[in-house]
């Protein structure tokens, strides 16, 4: 018994072609926009790849481009094949290809629901390698005469001025690391000399921030040094001050930027996998009415079309047993070379 | 004397209809795109309108949007009316419709040029509506507390670091104006009653600048205090120092800034008006070929297309006349009236 089948008249099956062949090109148009959006996250994470240390993955970026365009090659033949159907001459070329088409197809949109599931996926990688990539960003900060680092004082100051961030998880991770270069420091000075030798590496720490960490919604001009200190302000008192600096770390920020990228874009693979698969079963039924004619030689008989030949069930023990049947004869075949083999 | 005088057989007048109506649907295009550069430079201009003391300059937009409409308006009509022209005996009924609609469509093709030197023009009144709203925006800086004034900090902060400058005319103008609060000064402090008392008017002003002119792209990290002191800060000369800080001053920036735009859309402006320019030219050929077809048994004779019919000099005294007897019949009426009243008297 087949599974949802239709009847067709000449004028259903015309409808039916035409508005598969219209939602097809529709298709074309969503495997471009899936391109662009695998192009425009590709090229929001080369932007910061240096807060990443270079090292993040591109996979998920580059799968979604090979789906679009594997998506509009794919909708393109299926348009035409739709178009073609109107005429029985044409047609009749594309019929043995139909059945592998289809098939292909059914592949094609597994492959769309689990680039959709990475995308939603990718968001874990990406927080250890951010983790990672900013923790060696902030140490760098102060090797603005080292060449390969000289840029990364600015693109880290941009950074945090942009999505109004302050340090990795927050802003004290600046008092643990020195972002001032030696080449600034007069180690004459007593302070400097005494800070540098208050911790084993040498290093000169304090409890200031960068000029970027600032907010500018502040109603104070900004504190950036001496930030824990409340006597050292006038009218400060830094556990109930909220809004001098930014408090949220650059680690939070760049991660719900980047998701709800990757979110929107893994629904919008979604949005797709269900066009995708309403085209299939449209191809399928324009399949399957114009290969049961009635009458092969009146186009204009009536015809029915199904999605499946069988039910759901029958199909699967039909190509479970076509796999056990091939695999059999790979083994016979093969046992009759051995024994051959053997017997001469 | 005929202006500009052409022959024009069937088939010419023929391509001319069709290569009109062609061109009528690019110049409406054109027209949109107009008014849409006129929304987007009113939209840009309003962003910073809290630091522009009087939207005088908002007349190039507006100048603009208006233009766009109107030129909808002609284009759409120039497109019937030459839809028409393919068919000689619907063309007359569009001739009362042609004089008002000279007058016009000449008004308005004027007008988009006059907005190109308009915003060429206002370059001095740009600078000088920005030079007064930068003055006070500096000056309420430090006003984070009084209503009307409280985000005055926020907008110049990002003004500043958006348009990667410092101060109005430069940083020194910081210097001038106390930009921190009181409500932030220790009073009790040798060194803030030192400052208030250094000036007339009791304000704490000192040689530094808010972060928000600290530049990203300087190797050490931002020195915005004791500005001008080379011994406050190690291995620092103020004078050869140019990347610590912004050195360009806003208002060159943000002029420097809507000038640019301005001259972009003047160049498309430019081109707009010379795709309307061949509108009306084209249009007027083909009406002045078409009224000679009028009345005629055979619609497929040859005949002349001209721009104008006597010479400009002629036409143009051919409009001012009826204006000049008008003033005229004025004048002798009011000799009249007094002539009238003196022997009366």
């Amino acid at each position: 018994m087949a599974l949802m089948k239709v009847k067709f008249d000449l004028k259903k099956r015309v409808k039916l072609a035409q508005f598969v062949w219209l939602m097809y090109w529709f298709s074309v148009m969503a495997g471009v926009l899936v391109f662009s959006m695998g192009l425009f996250f590709k090229i929001e994470l080369r932007k910061r790849s240096e807060m990443m240390d270079n090292n993040e993955s591109h996979f998920v970026p580059n799968l979604l481009i090979g789906v679009g365009l594997l998506a509009c090659g794919i909708n393109a033949m299926g348009g035409k094949i739709c178009y073609d159907s109107l005429d029985p001459s044409k047609f009749s070329r594309w019929k043995p290809m139909l059945k592998p088409f289809l098939v292909s197809c059914v592949a094609f949109n597994c492959l769309l629901v689990l680039t959709a599931l990475l995308c939603f996926l990718m968001r874990i990688p990406l927080q250890f390698t951010l983790a990672e990539g900013l923790k060696n960003a902030l140490k760098f900060y102060k090797d603005t005469d080292t060449p390969g680092r000289c840029y990364m004082k600015r693109t880290l100051d941009q950074m945090q001025m942009e999505f109004r961030c302050c340090g990795n998880n927050n802003f004290r991770d600046w008092f643990e690391i020195q972002w001032v270069s030696n080449r600034y420091l007069d180690f004459s000075a007593k302070e400097v000399k005494d800070r540098i030798g208050s911790n084993v590496d040498g290093k000169y720490l304090m409890d200031a921030v960068p000029f970027s960490c600032c907010n500018p919604g502040s109603p104070r001009p900004c504190i950036q040094y001496q930030v824990t200190n409340n006597t050292a302000h006038y009218s400060y008192d830094h556990h109930t001050e909220d809004l001098n600096i930014w408090k949220r770390g650059c680690r939070d920020a760049l991660i719900s930027y980047y998701g709800g990228m990757m979110n929107s874009i893994g629904a919008l693979v979604l949005l797709v996998t269900i066009l995708e698969v309403i085209v299939m079963i449209g191809l399928q039924y324009v399949n399957t009415s114009l290969s049961n004619l009635a009458n092969p030689e009146d186009p204009e008989c009536e015809s029915e079309g199904w999605i499946l030949e069988k039910t759901v069930k029958e199909t699967f023990t039909d190509i479970m047993d076509k796999m056990k049947a091939m695999s059999k004869g790979n083994a016979v075949d093969e046992a009759g070379v051995d024994g051959v083999a053997t017997g001469s | 004397m005929v202006l500009m005088k052409m022959k024009f057989p069937f088939e010419k007048r023929m391509k001319l209809a069709q290569g009109l109506w062609l061109l009528s649907w690019i110049a409406t295009l054109a027209g949109a795109f107009t008014f849409t550069l006129g929304c987007f430079l009113k939209t840009e201009l309003r962003r910073r309108a809290e630091v522009m003391d009087n939207t005088e300059i908002h007349a190039v937009p507006n100048t603009l949007m208006i233009v766009g409409l109107a030129s909808l308006g002609i284009n759409y009509f120039a497109g019937r009316m030459c839809q028409d022209a393919l068919d000689a005996g619907r063309f007359p009924r569009w001739k009362t419709f042609l004089q008002p609609y000279w007058g016009v469509s000449l008004l308005f093709t004027l007008l988009m040029l006059t907005t190109v030197i308009m915003s060429y023009a206002m370059k001095g009144n740009l600078e000088w509506s920005l030079k007064i709203g930068l003055k006070n925006g500096i000056r309420f800086y430090k006003d984070t507390d009084t209503p009307g004034r409280c985000f005055q900090k926020q907008t110049i902060d990002r003004l500043q670091m958006e348009f990667q400058c410092c101060g109005n005319t430069d940083f020194k103008d910081w210097f001038e104006v106390q930009w921190i609060s009181n409500r932030y000064l220790d009073f009790s402090s040798k060194e803030v009653k030192d400052r208030v008392k250094s000036n007339v008017d009791g304000r704490y002003l000192f040689d530094g600048v808010p972060f928000s002119c600290c530049n990203p792209s300087s190797p050490r990290p931002c020195i915005q205090d004791r500005l001008t002191n080379n011994s406050a800060h190690y291995n620092y000369e103020h004078q050869t120092e140019e990347l610590n800080i912004y050195i360009r001053g806003c208002r060159e920036a943000l002029v420097n800034y809507y000038m640019g735009l301005m001259n972009t859309i003047g160049a498309a402006v430019l081109s707009i008006f010379l795709v309307q320019s061949s509108v009306l030219v084209s249009l007027r050929y083909l009406q002045t070929a078409m009224e000679a077809v009028a009345g005629q048994e055979n619609t497929e004779i040859e005949t002349e297309g001209y721009l104008l019919e006597k010479g400009v000099k002629e036409t143009i005294m051919e409009y001012v006349t009826p204006v000049l007897v008008f003033l005229q019949l004025n004048q002798v009426g009011s000799e009249d009236a007094e002539a009238g009243e003196t022997p009366a008297k």
